[in-house]
């Protein structure tokens, strides 16, 4: 029996074999371990590669947008107005002269916003929810569940412009709007797996040692669920974002003259015929980024969550 | 054994799965012959015993490869006949009968419906004959009431009973070889009894041959007239049934040792220390 | 050590009702090793479920340590009783390596010093040290069983309840795991309340047995007059020849006992 011994600074061979050890020596390289093999999975697959590639690159556009933007974003020159793509706009102006790639640029980060806290509310909310009403069943799980049913009988953006009616436009409420309408579809996935779970004997196990309930949900059903759900989270990514870009369009998103891409193609609508440009390259921007969010979800299913 | 001709020959038959990782050889070079006997293939799980099975009737699931010198049955090759003539052997000739019922009957058709076009798929007979025919099979698997069985579905019936259906409908096209796949390793040790009495009783009755694989070493060797010992996708060791303990490879008596038994009073079980030199056959 | 009286188990309600278990009673003594043998559909495993507290739907007495036992099981019962399932495949869980699932039961008791522990349970079923950062599909289903056992010892129970421990193992492990089991049983002076379908390892591993079926115990008998064939009921004779191999003649007298 050969003990492995580990440097870390040994170089790449020596991090890799650190890495791909049959005996690892503490939780953390365990953990860290199974994450580089789940990584090289991952990297197998090209179309997911891309995906990658493509989310990175909305972040790194978003983070570096004032530097990366020829222009400022809000300032107009109407004698500019309506220009096609051109070596001084690469994409073209809109009705107020203001250059479009500042604007697809600095519009990103509203795109990142807005995927990032719904990606960290709705998912949660509806991981926890779902969780506890299908370990606990009985009442509990009626009435988490009727809830759960009451929130998904409401069309998302009926609900969104309800919503934003009753508090006012604005990007914030875009957001919450959108949250709400999107958690409960998590709960009942997460409900789902939580029952099959439920009857297993390593479930059993950790119960007859008398573990309390919130141990049980949090250390060992939650665990299991997670997979599956940040795969569908990453696949309703495209959807997300198109709701959004649909609020900001209907004017109750985003509101002027801030760069959403969705108020953006609204603006744009009227000039579609003559001056494409305006509407088309915010929609293609929306295009390419959730088919990034597609084939990155995808990708983390095979890693994740295999079937076969 | 008579000296005539056997019914299955099977010579140097290897089947290899390509994986990410390599190629995996499930199977090594097996090589046997089946005549009108019953004969058990043993085997703990990765021996290679049901893929051997399966590869007689071109049923190994893709990537699988499959390759022998030679797979004849009846002198016909069956590595190389057409797929439509395989479907003519498939049921009539050579039939199979697998594990658990609940996977191998079909849940949405009535036991009855099952059995007649099992019946019906290889031979020109009509409805009404069929069905007589199902009704005569189900007897002589001796379910008491043929009549009310026949109109089941298969969840409505217990696993011994799924399994005496299993092997009606697999008997009732007449086939000269039957491959038993585990056949009786989900039921209950009297169950397994009654069903192991039944495909004995129909099988000395037709005159048919039969490969029984398992991993039980003590049933196959009470149950079937040679025996076949694979490991690691070799065949190790074969023997008559009753002549098991007089067996030599280190892997059958180091098999037979561990086993618990009724009138064992050792302290402890000794234990199968394998043998890297085993791989080698 | 265990005492069980007139337990009842019924699950379902009105007519579609099914009495699982139905009025079992036995004894099992300090230090010894107690086997409840029947076919599916017997009631062995709801009986031991309901034992160590895994089922709530129970009416009857359940004595465990001297201390009668109420449906909802205090954290404390569960220091002197644990089980072993069936499946190593199913029991272990598949996110957590060894070493997470061993410190659990540490944890949950504070019983604190983790690393002696398990360091010490794990050489006691035969596992070395390099098993501990390891996840269960890193190991053999002998392996995986062996941690099962093992995490079942962290808390030093005074039972062991075993749900046919090796009827889902290989043949050729099934004698590691049976000795394993005995030795340990020895050394740590356990009462173990065996669960199969299988005679043949219940009379490795016991010194008496309970015969079920449908739900009742049909025969209690030491393994000495099971290994004599001395049994008194007909269904325990049946059991006994069906157990020693295919025999036509045997088979075709079986009848169903209802």
């Amino acid at each position: 029996m050969t003990v492995q011994t580990h440097s870390n600074a040994a170089g790449d061979g020596g991090l890799r074999a650190w890495l791909t050890t049959e005996t690892p020596l503490s939780r953390r390289q365990a953990r860290l371990g199974r994450a580089y093999l789940g990584w090289l999975t991952f990297t197998r697959n090209k179309l997911a590669m891309i995906g990658l590639g493509i989310v990175l690159l909305l972040v790194v556009m978003a983070a570096l947008a004032p530097w990366l933007a020829p222009y400022d974003p809000y300032t107009q020159d109407l004698s500019n107005r309506l220009m096609p793509p051109s070596a001084a706009n690469w994409l073209g102006t809109d009705a107020f002269g203001r250059d479009i790639l500042s604007r697809i640029l600095y519009g990103s980060r509203l795109t990142l916003m807005i995927v990032a806290l719904v990606a960290v509310t709705a998912p949660v909310a509806g991981l926890l929810i779902g969780t506890v009403a299908g370990y606990l069943g009985g009442w509990v799980d009626t009435v988490l569940m009727r809830v759960t049913d009451i929130f998904l009988a409401f069309p998302k953006l009926i609900l969104a412009l309800a919503f934003v009616s009753a508090l006012g436009p604005g990007i914030e409420n875009a957001i919450i709007a959108i949250a709400i309408t999107s958690w409960p579809p998590y709960a009942r996935i997460a409900r789902a797996e939580t029952i099959t779970i439920r009857k297993s004997d390593f479930i059993n196990a950790v119960r007859l040692q008398g573990a309390s309930k919130v141990r049980i949900i949090l250390g060992h059903v939650v665990p299991l669920c997670s997979s599956s759900l940040i795969v569908r989270v990453t696949l309703d990514m495209a959807g997300i974002i198109l709701t959004a870009a649909g609020l900001g369009f209907l004017g109750l998103g985003a509101q002027p003259p801030a760069p959403e891409w969705g108020a953006m193609i609204a603006t744009g609508r009227q000039y579609v015929l003559e001056q494409w440009w305006v509407a088309t390259m915010p929609g293609i921007a929306i295009f390419v980024v959730s088919l990034g969010f597609n084939l990155l979800g995808d990708g983390l299913r095979d890693v994740l969550d295999p079937k076969g | 054994m008579t000296n005539e001709k056997p019914l299955l020959e099977v010579e140097n038959l290897r089947i290899s799965f390509p994986t990410r990782t390599g190629v995996t050889q499930a199977v090594r070079g097996v090589s046997f012959s089946v005549g009108r006997e019953k004969l058990g293939i043993v085997g703990e799980s990765g021996s290679g015993k049901s893929m051997t099975g399966r590869a007689i009737l071109r049923l190994v699931p893709s990537p699988g490869v499959v390759t022998a010198d030679k797979v004849s049955f009846q002198g016909e090759d069956l590595l190389t006949a057409s797929e439509k003539r395989l479907r003519d052997i498939r049921g009539r000739r050579i039939s199979m009968v697998m594990q658990d019922p609940k996977f191998s009957l079909n849940p949405v058709m009535t036991i009855g419906a099952q059995i007649a076009e099992a019946y019906r798929v290889h031979s020109s007979a009509g409805k009404a004959e069929a069905r007589r025919r199902a009704l005569e099979m189900l007897e002589a698997v001796r379910i008491r009431n043929p009549e009310r069985v026949y109109g089941l579905y298969p969840h409505e019936v217990s696993g011994g009973m799924g399994q005496r259906i299993m092997i009606a409908m697999m008997l009732i096209p007449n086939p000269d070889l039957l491959i038993a796949d585990e056949p009786t390793s989900a039921l209950d040790v009297t169950v397994q009894m009654q069903v192991l009495a039944i495909m004995d009783e129909l099988c000395s009755k037709r005159g048919m041959g039969m490969i029984f694989v398992s991993h039980d070493l003590n049933l196959v060797a009470s149950f079937c007239d040679r025996i076949l010992i694979m490991y690691a996708g070799r065949v190790v060791e074969t023997c008559r049934a009753s002549e098991l303990h007089e067996a030599k490879h280190p892997y059958t008596r180091g098999l037979l040792d561990s086993l618990p038994r009724l009138d064992d009073t050792r302290p402890e079980l000794p234990v199968l220390t394998r043998d890297p030199a085993w791989l080698e056959g | 050590m265990i005492t069980v009286k007139d337990l009842r188990v019924t699950f379902g309600h009105g007519a579609d009702a099914v009495a699982a278990v139905q009025g079992v009673s036995f004894e099992v003594k300090p230090g010894e090793s107690f086997g409840l043998v029947g076919e599916s559909g017997s009631g062995k495993s709801t009986v031991l479920r309901a034992v160590v507290g895994l089922n709530h739907d129970w009416t009857g007495t359940v004595q465990v340590d001297g201390k009668p036992q109420a449906r909802q099981r205090e954290k404390g019962f569960f220091k002197s009783c644990q089980m072993v399932f069936q499946d190593p495949y199913g029991s272990l869980h598949p996110r957590h390596t060894i070493d997470r699932i061993l410190a659990e039961p540490i944890a949950i008791h504070r019983l604190g010093d983790a690393d002696a522990r398990i360091d010490r349970v794990l050489r006691d079923v035969g596992l070395g040290p390099q098993f501990r950062f390891r996840y269960p599909h890193q190991l053999s289903g002998g392996q995986r069983q062996r941690v099962a056992i093992a995490r079942a010892l962290v808390l030093e129970p005074r039972v062991l309840l075993l749900d046919e421990p090796t009827s889902a193992l290989d043949v050729s492990v099934q004698a590691e795991i049976l000795n394993l089991l005995k030795r340990l049983r020895a050394e740590h002076a356990l009462t173990y309340v065996l669960v199969s379908h299988n005679l043949a390892v219940v009379a490795t591993m016991c010194d008496r047995l309970a015969v079920m079926n449908r739900g009742r115990i049909v025969e209690e008998l030491d393994v000495e007059s099971l290994r004599r064939g001395a049994a008194r009921e007909d269904y325990t004779k049946q059991l006994l020849r069906a157990s020693q191999g295919y025999d036509r003649a045997a088979a075709d007298s079986f009848r169903d006992f209802a």
